[in-house]
């Protein structure tokens, strides 16, 4: 069952009092306060430059809040963990690699042998209707197609959490729309806990049954919108979800004010 | 990868040594002197003279300049790379900087005094006019890599080596493949300074020796030699820059 409230022994990511303050005196985040349950599938959603990315990194253990701290499981996060992966909108795939490369680069990393690497990589590429593009470089790919390939390099890790910054801003709305369904199933297929960062209302309210919005930089918690309905592949056509688009759309004005 | 624009580029090199011939056949029949033979001497003089002491010439000036060339990338290129971490770039790009734009032909002396007159001085000063335009080219490219691909290797877990290996090296490579080819030309006009006296072997030392001698088809044969040493490094440095950046040529 996934639940919103769940006991709090339940919750997986927990971000206590973040305040980040860049070196060059940019204020990103101040005071920000977050649990994300496990199983969850969240949107984090606010104005531009609302501090977004820079709340992801710190959930991912690749930058160190100048104030507060996240806690992964009750345990503090200081850098990356491998039971969370990370998928950026641009640039994530490495176009010196060849498809088959960048997706088994991960478990290269941790020492993942060969013949193991191969079965796994294989598999997965074949799920993703990628095998037959496995010797491909990235630049021969669409841009469908190469997100989808940064989607196996995270997955090869079996990862439990699943962070993803604007993974599919820069994408056609069709392309857009069937990738939606992509980490829909994802999600729902695999337990994973998923964490959503987008700058699209609709995405947002269409793959996160908990929508955060953050307000204008200093980013902090403006509101938790709970959004039962997502989870259903129809659910862009209905009502309910217009509606929850509107609600979204508010809470957004209402936090740039 | 699509054969014909291999065999245009193949063709394209035909038509420009044809073209080269036919200018220098053509300015050796006006000025009608000695001093410029007509190509087909030349070759003559080429064959003839590589069957005697030519090749041997040819082969000392060629190791000179790939063994400059091998020990200025072996410095150059880690040093470069290493920029990518600012620690070392604070240290680094300073010394570079000021020691860059220096005419580096001058630490002949000094290098003379350190390490004589033998190959080994004439392979260093290849080398270190070489190793700045490496070092230069590779610390700008990875002072340039996206942060967003070393994010990408920190979420996967990677150590600072890992990211050298499978990021900064890669991505600087094509960038370093083509410094060095353009650094043959500079590596062979070196050569010829260095061959130029205090030896008595190499290409440079043959034509200047062609020259005080007056015998303009060996001196040609020569320069030949030494243009053909140059064409046929940068074309390996090509291949190899082609074989290991595939991905750039897609």
């Amino acid at each position: 069952m996934r639940t919103l409230s769940g006991a709090a022994n339940d919750s997986m990511i927990e971000a206590r009092n973040l305040s980040m303050v860049y070196p060059d005196g940019t204020e990103a985040l101040r005071d920000l306060n977050l649990v994300i349950h496990r199983g969850a599938s969240c949107s984090i959603i606010g104005p531009s430059g609302c501090g977004k990315t820079t709340l992801l990194f710190i959930l991912a253990g690749l930058l160190k809040p100048t104030k507060g701290q996240v806690l992964l499981d009750a345990r503090e996060i200081v850098s990356p963990t491998r039971g969370v992966a990370l998928i950026l909108q641009d640039y994530g795939l490495f176009p010196w690699k060849t498809v088959y490369e960048n997706v088994a680069l991960g478990l290269k990393l941790q020492g993942v042998r060969k013949r193991e690497r191969r079965a796994i990589v294989m598999s997965l590429l074949k799920e993703l209707g990628l095998s037959e593009f496995a010797n491909h470089y990235p630049k021969q790919l669409s841009g469908g197609m190469q997100q989808r390939v940064g989607f196996a390099r995270a997955l090869a890790l079996k990862p439990e959490i699943l962070l993803m910054d604007e993974p599919l801003s820069s994408l056609d709305a069709l392309t857009r729309e069937t990738l939606q369904n992509f980490l829909l199933a994802l999600w729902k297929n695999n337990g994973m806990t998923m964490v959503l960062v987008t700058h699209s209302i609709e995405e947002a309210v269409f793959l996160g049954r908990e929508i955060i919005v953050l307000s204008r930089r200093p980013g902090h918690v403006v509101k938790i919108v709970e959004n039962f309905n997502a989870g259903d592949e129809n659910y862009r056509s209905k009502e309910a979800f217009f509606a929850k688009c509107r609600e979204v759309r508010m809470s957004i004005e209402h936090g740039a004010i | 990868m699509p054969r014909g624009k291999d065999e245009h580029r193949t063709w394209s090199y035909i038509i420009a040594g044809l073209l080269l011939l036919i200018v220098w056949h053509l300015a050796s029949l006006i000025l009608d002197s000695p001093a410029l033979p007509a190509p087909l001497t030349v070759f003559y003089a080429l064959i003839d003279r590589m069957r005697t002491d030519l090749y041997l010439h040819l082969l000392i000036s060629a190791l000179r300049v790939i063994y400059g060339i091998a020990l200025a990338g072996s410095l150059a290129v880690p040093l470069g790379l290493s920029t990518y971490n600012n620690r070392f770039d604070r240290i680094i790009a300073p010394i570079v900087y000021l020691l860059y734009p220096i005419p580096h032909i001058v630490f002949l002396p000094l290098i003379i005094l350190l390490f004589g007159i033998g190959d080994l001085s004439k392979i260093i000063l290849i080398a270190i006019i070489v190793f700045f335009q490496i070092l230069v080219t590779t610390r700008d490219e990875a002072r340039n890599i996206s942060s967003n691909y070393i994010f990408s290797m920190l979420s996967l877990g990677a150590t600072p080596m890992d990211i050298y290996r499978h990021v900064i090296l890669p991505a600087c490579l094509p960038a370093i493949l083509t410094a060095m080819r353009i650094s043959v030309g500079t590596a062979i006009a070196v050569l010829f300074f260095v061959e130029s006296f205090a030896t008595q072997r190499g290409l440079g030392y043959l034509i200047m020796y062609s020259w005080s001698m007056m015998d303009y088809p060996a001196l040609y044969a020569s320069i030949v030699a030494m243009a053909l040493l140059g064409f046929s490094l940068y074309l390996i440095l090509e291949c190899v820059e082609r074989k290991l950046c595939a991905w750039v040529y897609l």
